[in-house]
């Protein structure tokens, strides 16, 4: 049994009606490369990966934004500081002069290189934050959908394929996980764990680490991928390409690593966008609540919280977060829709 | 000769003086009655609305400890003593109230025999009798209320009562005495602060019948202007007016203006400002969202209403845990502060002021005094980095982790993520974790939680130096492993301790001598710096259009049955 052979087995599961001719064949040979020419010509999925391309590498650059643009500390509190705005010097933390002269509010966005989108209650500038943001939020999104899609994979495919009391516990595993409301459970587990972080034997993870989001968040999620993985796997170990494996005398794990696992792993590709996207607002759910990402690292959940007292006077501390959210999620679904649609034929044709 | 006439003029001339005096305050206190009769004849009826993002827990006088509800328990309950219903630091001073007048003490300052008033009913009709003194005082122990080992152990039987609630009859401590219509209170001990004990809403005067439990939701009647008709802490409390009241003294319960009073919970402070600027609330409990701050202050600035507070917002220190086990350390980290931009976190300086003492501002034993700002004074001017970094040198603690446990709310948020930050630039590596406030303040007493740093608040209960320095720094405040042990820094200063209990002792003979040792206590604390002071706060209350005769009492906060909406 080959790679190719395996990886070529799902179109003989498609109904009759499907293409059949030698073009149709060839492209239909390597999956990934017929996926590759779908997502190409599509136009959204290419404006989709550009702008999440620019946020990641924007992110990606924010030491360097602090450093050489803004000049600025985004982690440091900034309550006395002074800038430069159009050739005066001004306070950050600008007090009221009108009335009885109530109330201390940060600078709103000046548009040039120092606090290009105001500041936050701390004086620290909004715009450093919100890429140190990004690169947290994203970090989290990424490891957390990859610890998420390892544990449904190993879970996922050992039900499937191993059957009997191994299907029974790790099914019954999943239904208890399944059971909990997602937020819920993440919101139950950080509020356990942020107190006193995670001691397991030598290893130690501090309530401030970033491991502590990354491992809640890739926990809650295990279910809603392993289920249809092991599903996926019932399928496959009755297909005729695993039977005649079988009927050789190959080995199961080669068998696993060889033919289900390669069909297995379209499926958790297509997964790994909308895992994302969906692990983004959950990380920034938990970060608002405070239960996420603690100071001084920022999240896009916290910067969003930083600017809830703003909202009235400066809306740009926590509109700038969210507009955040909304176009990386915004992107990664359009992908994940668009890898669902070039790398699942069935979805496809039917 | 000469002399003689002239001692004699001088006599003459400072009888006529008196008489004048006399004559000009019987008629300024008659005409101040006759222009109550006629304010009250004017504005009297329609509803006060009140609004709080949340209730305050049960409605049991005896057992609620918060602030919001002691205001309403002011004009809705009385002791035997109350703290006078007055504008200012008028608001410090001790009335009768259930009682006909207050004692002297007897029996070297250990018995009080008040005479109770005739005539009092409380809102169910019942008559307040010696009786019902004797219960209320009894209940205290019964429903284990918050300030029965604190205020109320100093009575004899109270040990007993403490050991089991359910068997306390103060045997000897609180005797009735119907006939002659009195009440005797023994106390084991002189006691300087005993009327300010008796003057809380924890020794309010309740029926003989009033439950033995928690009353929760359910109002147990009382001898104010108001009694509470409903409560319903999802959704609001009526107040109305007792039928049964008649005003006895109007220093202790004055009558109000409003008819009915409704205090809303559950509307955010956003809304409600709203809603106050709408005319459709008239006052709120909570302190106004610090982005609408300038907004209400410049456009509504005739309705915002600055009082002081005698109060402190401080970092506790946790003296038994490194790093802040070293006094350096904790030095230094005073030295760092920048109070300036801490009052700005709180709104500014018209809302808030700097302050590195204990005791706040016109509180009894308070005298100005920083040693740790740039130029040591009697107020802080600024920070001094320099030194604080030269301490933390010397205490060759840098580099070690420290974190900082806040309050979920957005000032304590603030001034936590300052305080990691300031840390971190003396050298730490520090963090901050804000937890929900329903826990914080239990959580960082409890030592079994190794909270180094915290943010924290301390309002009085009534003026007196002790209520700050012996609740929160003395030895026995310190319980570890316990979730009440308000000495939060653990702080034990033996020395310190002493001098507390002398100033307690001297107070019942010499209250000024008594306050200047306060004094020397509360910079003796500063020199060891177990805790950082950071602001004295200020009340801001932002009223309606209509609310009129708006009086702050520094006791009790604004007096809600003295203003008036018609």
């Amino acid at each position: 049994m080959t790679d190719a052979t395996a990886s070529a087995e799902p179109l003989a599961d498609l109904p009759a009606t499907a293409p059949t001719g030698s073009k149709n064949r060839r492209a239909s040979s390597n999956p990934w490369a017929r996926a590759w020419r779908i997502l190409k010509r599509d136009r959204p999925t290419l404006l989709a990966a550009a702008m999440l391309a620019i946020i990641v590498l924007s992110s990606l650059c924010a030491p360097l934004y602090a450093s050489y643009v803004s000049g600025t500390d985004p982690f440091r509190s900034s309550l006395s500081a002074r800038i430069m705005v159009d050739g005066k010097r001004v306070k950050v933390m600008q007090a009221s002069t009108e009335g009885l002269g109530l109330g201390v509010s940060p600078i709103g966005p000046t548009w040039g290189p120092q606090y290009l989108l105001g500041a936050d209650t701390q004086g620290r500038d909004v715009a450093a934050r919100l890429l140190y943001g990004g690169r947290n939020s994203l970090l989290i999104a990424a490891t957390s959908t990859a610890i998420c899609l390892c544990l449904a994979a190993i879970v996922g495919i050992s039900a499937g394929f191993f059957g009997g009391w191994v299907d029974k516990v790790l099914s019954r595993i999943l239904d208890i996980l399944w059971a909990f409301p997602v937020y819920l459970l993440a919101i139950s587990l950080s509020i356990v764990f942020i107190s006193q972080g995670i001691v397991i034997g030598p290893i130690e993870i501090r309530a401030d680490s970033l491991l502590l989001p990354i491992f809640i968040i890739g926990i809650i999620y295990v279910p809603y991928v392993a289920r249809p993985v092991r599903g996926r796997v019932l399928a496959l170990k009755e297909s005729e390409f695993v039977l005649a494996a079988r009927g050789l005398g190959i080995p199961a794990w080669r068998i696993l690593l060889h033919d289900i696992l390669p069909n297995v792993s379209t499926m958790l590709i297509v997964f790994v966008p909308l895992m994302m996207g969906l692990n983004i607002i959950i990380e920034s759910s938990l970060s608002f609540l405070s239960i996420g990402v603690q100071a001084p690292d920022a999240s896009w959940g916290t910067i969003i919280q930083d600017g809830q007292t703003l909202l009235y006077s400066r809306p740009a501390v926590a509109l700038a977060p969210g507009i955040a959210i909304v176009l990386t999620v915004l992107s990664l679904n359009v992908l994940g829709d668009s890898l669902r649609d070039a790398l699942d034929p069935r979805t496809k044709l039917v | 000769m000469t002399t003689m006439r002239l001692k004699r003029l001088a006599r003459r001339a400072g009888l006529i003086t008196a008489g004048m005096l006399l004559a000009q305050t019987a008629l300024s206190s008659g005409a101040l009655a006759d222009e109550r009769a006629d304010l009250m004849a004017k504005h009297r009826g329609g509803t006060i609305t009140l609004a709080a993002v949340s209730a305050a827990g049960t409605v049991d006088p005896m057992i609620n400890y918060t602030a919001q509800f002691w205001q309403i328990y002011q004009l809705t309950y009385d002791g035997l003593v109350k703290f006078k219903q007055a504008g200012g630091t008028d608001g410090f001073e001790i009335v009768p109230s259930i009682a006909e007048e207050i004692p002297q003490a007897t029996n070297d300052g250990k018995t009080y025999v008040f005479k109770i008033r005739k005539g009092i009913k409380f809102s169910n009709g019942k008559d307040v009798t010696p009786a019902d003194v004797v219960a209320s005082f009894q209940r205290i122990f019964k429903v284990k209320g918050p300030t029965t080992g604190s205020f109320y152990n100093g009575l004899v039987g109270a040990d007993a009562c403490i050991a089991d609630a359910a068997t306390c009859t103060l045997d000897g401590g609180v005797v009735a005495d119907e006939a002659a219509g009195t009440v005797t209170i023994n106390l084991t001990a002189p006691d300087a602060e005993i009327f300010s004990k008796l003057a809380v809403p924890h020794a309010s005067i309740l029926p003989a019948d009033a439950p033995l439990a928690d009353a929760g939701t359910t109002p147990i009647p009382g001898t104010g202007a108001y009694y509470i008709d409903s409560y319903n802490p999802n959704e609001q409390m009526v107040i109305k007016r007792n039928p049964h009241f008649k005003e006895w003294s109007v220093d202790a319960q004055p009558d109000g203006y409003a008819d009915e009073i409704v205090y809303k919970f559950g509307l955010t402070e956003e809304a409600t400002i709203n809603a106050i600027i709408n005319g459709q609330i008239d006052w709120m409990f909570d302190a106004p969202p610090s982005d609408r701050l300038a907004e209400i202050g410049s456009k509504y600035a005739s309705q915002i209403k600055i009082d002081p507070l005698a109060a402190f917002w401080y970092a506790p220190m946790n003296t038994n845990l490194p790093p802040f086990d070293n006094v350096k350390v904790r030095q230094a980290v005073n030295y760092a502060l920048d109070r300036d931009a801490l009052v700005g976190l709180f709104g500014g300086e018209a809302l808030a002021q700097p302050t590195c003492q204990i005791l706040p501002p016109d509180f009894p034993g308070h005298v100005d005094d920083c040693s740790y700002t740039a130029e040591p004074g009697p107020e802080w001017v600024g920070p001094d980095m320099e030194k604080a970094k030269a301490l933390i040198e010397e205490s060759g603690t840098k580099g070690q982790k420290v974190t900082v446990i806040a309050e979920d709310n957005a000032v304590s948020r603030g001034i936590g993520t300052y305080l990691q930050s300031l840390l971190s630039e003396l050298g730490y590596d520090a963090s901050m974790k804000a937890i929900s406030p329903n826990i914080q303040f239990t959580y960082i007493q409890n030592t079994n939680n190794k909270v180094q740093m915290s943010i924290s608040q301390w309002y009085m209960d009534y003026p007196a130096a002790s209520n700050f320095l012996n609740v929160l720094l003395s030895c026995a405040s310190f319980v570890p492993g316990s979730d009440s042990s308000i000495n939060i820094s653990g702080y034990c200063n033996k020395d310190l301790d002493a001098k507390m209990k002398e100033a307690m002792t001297l107070a019942l003979t010499d209250p000024d001598a008594a306050n200047a040792l306060w004094a020397d206590v509360d910079k003796g604390f500063m020199e060891q710096a177990p805790l950082a002071p950071l602001f004295t706060p200020k009340s801001v209350n932002f009223t309606s259009a209509r609310l009129d005769n708006y009086v702050f009492n520094k006791q009790n906060r604004w007096l809600i049955s003295q203003s008036w909406v018609k």
